[in-house]
């Protein structure tokens, strides 16, 4: 006699707002591969005397602060600011997951390393850290990449481990060395499909925070070098226009509040299963 | 009380008539969780809402209080709680309604206080926040409560945090907190339920007296006809949403009508698999005073103290103890999950290594444990299929068309359709998710089962289908298993020995039969003088229990452990029980017990003063 009352099944379906905010980067992303072809200017040309133009069918985004067509370098700067600051995210995120849960799984002495190791590196001030690097070994998107994702990781790292720690505890993987799983096994098929979500959230927030070095790198002229520049270095560059109510400001900064706020919006909004156990 | 059943009318105090509860289901459309349900309770009464699981009893006992879970909704019918009209309240009335006139005690206080304030302050809360009372007299009134409560030092307890009483106390105080309004309801959903045996009788105890001195008419929700036979006047046996049968406690034991009932009533009662007398064989598992426990080293702190027994192929050995006395800590140690500080586990009289990772994958296979909680034993990212599937690729290097073949069968084993295997273990039961559990076990071939708790978390009715299930699986597959749990009734439904741990010591070991006979260990005694029958009346006979908190005593000298028990025994021997390590006796009806008293003095007195209840007829013993 079995009385078990089974709860029904549940199918995810994308929410609107996964579908808009995920239109939003898909079309971002094109932007970043197509963006020069689509560009009506090349990105260098001064095309007007009129710097800081408002919008007009000419020139649809106004211009610079050298009088250069405003949406072609918005279309341009695409390229760099995701061609950046995804590899670097991507780079940051995934090696900060792997050492987090290699570190909550595999004992106390690599724990402790890591973990004096990572400590070490986020008390290092962001900005005098990227200087150093940057005017040892020149400015390259390799570099904006590599010095981005080395700072950006022991948080990633921070946030793994605890939630591994956590899974690590939990009786399904007891259960699993119970039955005598080694560690990688134990890694990839028991804590990593549990850490998807908050490894995900986590990802969303270091995205943003990326940009956000790049464009205070383009400042400090370490960054993207003129006349290319990303949309972090666009609002710095023209932000004498600001108090004009340039679009030539406003436009790089709104395309910036676009993407990252879509990526944010299509990770916390993304069907599935994941969403429901954060940190199980 | 003479209250007769199935009248309606005007009398009652409490009036529940048609209630319907709705739920949204899978399609958006409204299903019933509760359709049809009316009763009465009189002024003063006890009336017990009884069933398992999913019956819905939480959902109706929760409309007392017009409230409705996220998702639930109170589609129709009437609550009238004396003069009130419940549903009809608005939802500035119903805060004040719930607190003053009505008020809900759950299962585990532990979630209903907040760990950082005062007990004293939380229990008069409901009544400052009505204004019903000045502090000063609420505070004396708490403290009269915590009296007639029968907690310990009713006049500071209330300056203690929640973490500094016990699981029980913590009961008790939720119940000041509940009748410190003078509601004209409780309703007390599973009071007891999370607490062990011992503990449950001093909390029936304490809530039955206050129940009937205060006349508080009371909701008493449980799954446990035994517990709900000691409290209640009437009962009502929810299934599926629905009332099946209503009456008096006496006649829903006695003459129970629906046959769900009688399904409850077969599945409190004390049952057993037959008694088998094997021919001695060499034991499969062996463990030989093992002593483990958390920490370092250097700074170990013991929780098993020289524990030994063995278990022959095909036998299920019992352990039991309460909450805290190393059950699980036992199962880790065999399991390799938790390195021994000293002592040895044989199987098949080879020793195994301590840690996991220095066992073979033959050991491995031989020993498999089953979780406690069903709940977190199984990978919510995962669904079932490739859970299943995970300890046939690893043990037998199954895949594919093979492995999914095995999966079906498992699945079959412990009677689960087979389309479950596509589902995520959030998507099942707790019973369910237990069968899971099981078979993932079974998925190895194992030769010993180490089940830890493995039907605590689940309702009598589902427990029992999950035990027999085991009895068969055992049967068929001549499993060897160690039975862990802290229920006596569900221990004795399955094994052949039983063991039994108090603070970490092994203080009785026995055949099933030879517990049920006296003399035993005075802890035993206790214990099983502590389970709740399916009569009316035994909580009112039973002696008053030594409740205080299990603690190992301080080793004197190397290798000298005086008796754990010492502080609760009744007949502890001063002077040397708290001094000496107790010896190991066997005894003449079979098993042993670690006790400074012998054989005949034990048998004395506890012939004396106890209720034999671990017979099946149990009869009371008279003093010679
Ligand atoms: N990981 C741990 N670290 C330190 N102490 C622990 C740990 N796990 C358990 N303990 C302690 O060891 C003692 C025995 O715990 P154990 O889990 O074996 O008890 P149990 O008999 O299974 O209890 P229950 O019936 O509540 O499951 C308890 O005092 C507990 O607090
Ligand atoms: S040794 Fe003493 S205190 Fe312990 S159980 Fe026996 S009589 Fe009681
Ligand atoms: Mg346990």
């Amino acid at each position: 006699m079995n009385h078990d009352t089974p709860r029904g099944r549940r199918r995810a379906r994308p929410s609107p707002v996964a579908l808009a905010a995920g239109t939003v980067v898909v079309a971002c992303f094109a932007l970043a591969v197509f963006g020069p072809v689509l560009a009506p200017h090349a990105e260098g040309t001064i095309v007007s005397r009129n710097i800081f133009a408002p919008m007009s069918a000419a020139f649809p985004l106004g211009t610079d602060y050298l009088g250069r067509d405003m949406l072609s370098r918005v279309l341009y700067g695409a390229r760099f600011t995701i061609g950046v600051a995804l590899p670097a995210t991507l780079l940051a995120s995934g090696t900060g997951t792997l050492l987090g849960m290699l570190a909550a799984v595999r004992g106390r002495t690599l724990d402790a390393v890591l973990s004096r190791a990572m400590d070490t590196l986020i008390s290092l001030p962001t900005l005098i850290f990227s200087l150093v690097v940057v005017a040892a070994l020149g400015s390259s998107i390799t570099v904006l990449v590599l010095t981005a994702a080395v700072i950006y990781t022991p948080g990633s790292y921070r946030i793994a481990r605890s939630v591994a720690v956590d899974l690590s505890a939990t009786d399904f993987v007891k259960a699993a060395r119970a039955r005598g799983e080694g560690g990688l096994a134990i890694m990839l098929g028991e804590i990593l499909p549990n850490m998807v979500m908050p490894v995900l959230t986590d990802f969303g927030l270091r995205f943003v925070f990326i940009v956000l070095l790049l464009s205070s790198l383009s400042f400090l002229g370490l960054g993207i070098q003129p006349p290319y520049s990303d949309w972090g270095g666009m609002v710095r560059e023209n932000i004498e226009g600001l108090s004009a109510g340039a679009p030539a400001v406003i436009v790089p900064a709104v395309a910036i509040a676009i993407l990252t706020v879509s990526v944010n919006l299509l990770i916390d909004n993304l069907p599935g299963r994941g969403s429901r156990h954060r940190g199980a | 009380m003479a209250h007769d059943a199935g009248v309606s009318g005007s009398h009652w105090h409490v009036e529940v008539t048609d209630l319907l509860v709705t739920a949204q289901g899978p399609a958006g459309t409204p299903t019933p969780i509760v359709r049809d349900l009316s009763f009465g309770i009189a002024r003063g009464e006890v009336l017990a809402l009884i069933g398992e699981s999913g019956s819905g009893k939480t959902t109706a006992g929760l409309s007392l209080l017009g409230y409705a879970r996220p998702g639930c909704r109170i589609a129709g019918g009437c609550v009238r709680v004396g003069t009130t009209d419940v549903l009809a309240l608005r939802r500035s009335q119903l805060a004040d309604f719930r607190g003053a006139n009505v008020s809900y005690i759950a299962q585990s206080a532990a979630a209903a206080f907040n760990p950082a304030q005062r007990l004293l302050s939380q229990v008069i809360e409901p009544a400052l926040i009505h204004r019903l009372m000045p502090r000063r007299e609420a505070e004396e009134k708490a403290r009269e409560l915590f009296r007639a409560l029968a907690l310990p030092d009713p006049v500071r307890i209330g300056e203690r945090y929640p973490h500094q009483v016990s699981g029980g106390q913590l009961q008790r105080v939720m119940a000041a907190m509940a009748l410190i309004t003078d509601p004209e309801l409780v309703v007390l959903d599973e009071p007891s339920t999370a607490l062990d045996v011992t503990t449950q009788v001093e909390v029936l105890r304490a809530f039955k007296r206050v129940v009937r001195d205060l006349r508080t008419t009371a909701l008493y929700i449980s799954h446990d006809l035994a517990v709900v036979a000691q409290i209640a006047d009437r009962i009502v046996v929810m299934h599926d949403g629905a009332a099946q049968e209503t009456g008096t406690t006496g006649t829903i034991l006695d003459d129970a009508q629906h046959p769900y009932t009688r399904s409850l009533l077969a599945a409190a009662a004390p049952r057993g698999v037959p008694e088998t007398t094997d021919p001695p064989m060499p034991p499969l598992l062996e463990v030989t005073n093992l002593t483990a426990g958390y920490g370092h080293r250097r700074a170990l702190i013991p929780v098993l103290h020289g524990v030994s027994f063995t278990i022959a192929p095909g036998r299920v050995l019992g352990v039991i103890g309460e909450s805290g006395c190393g059950k699980s800590t036992l199962a880790r140690v065999v399991a390799g999950l938790l390195p021994q500080a000293s002592g040895q586990v044989l199987l098949d009289g080879q020793s195994l290594p301590a840690r996991v990772e220095e066992r073979t994958r033959d050991h491995l296979r031989a020993v498999q444990i089953v979780f406690q909680s069903a709940d977190t034993a199984l990978n919510p990212a995962r669904r079932i299929g490739p859970i299943l599937a995970r300890p046939l690729r690893f043990y037998h290097g199954m895949r594919g068309i093979t492995a999914r073949r095995r999966v079906a069968e498992l699945l079959d084993m412990v009677r689960l359709p087979r389309a479950v295997a596509d589902r995520f273990p959030d998507e099942l039961s707790g019973g369910q998710k237990q069968r899971i559990n099981l078979a993932r076990a079974l998925a190895a071939e194992p030769r010993l089962l180490l089940c830890d708790e493995v039907t605590s978390a689940l309702d009598t009715v589902v427990g029992a289908a999950v035990l027999d299930l085991l009895a068969e699986l055992r049967r068929e597959l001549g499993l060897a298993m160690m039975f862990i749990s802290h229920d006596l009734s569900t221990v004795r439904a399955i094994c052949d020995d039983i063991m039994i741990l108090y603070a970490g010591q092994r203080v009785e070991l026995g055949s099933r039969a030879a517990l049920r006979q006296l003399p035993r260990h005075p802890y035993t005694d206790l214990l099983l003088s502590s389970v709740p029958q399916l009569r009316p009346g035994w909580l009112d006979e039973v002696g008053s229990v030594h409740l205080r908190e299990a603690s190992g005593e301080p080793s004197l000298d190397d290798g000298v452990r005086p008796c754990a028990f010492f502080r609760r025994c009744a007949l502890r021997i001063e002077g040397v029980c708290d001094r000496a390590t107790p010896p190991l006796r066997h005894l003449s009806k079979g098993g042993m017990i670690l006790c400074h008293r012998d054989e005949a003095e034990l048998s004395r007195v506890e012939a004396c003063e106890t209720v034999d209840l671990a017979s099946d007829a149990p009869t009371i013993h008279g003093c010679e």
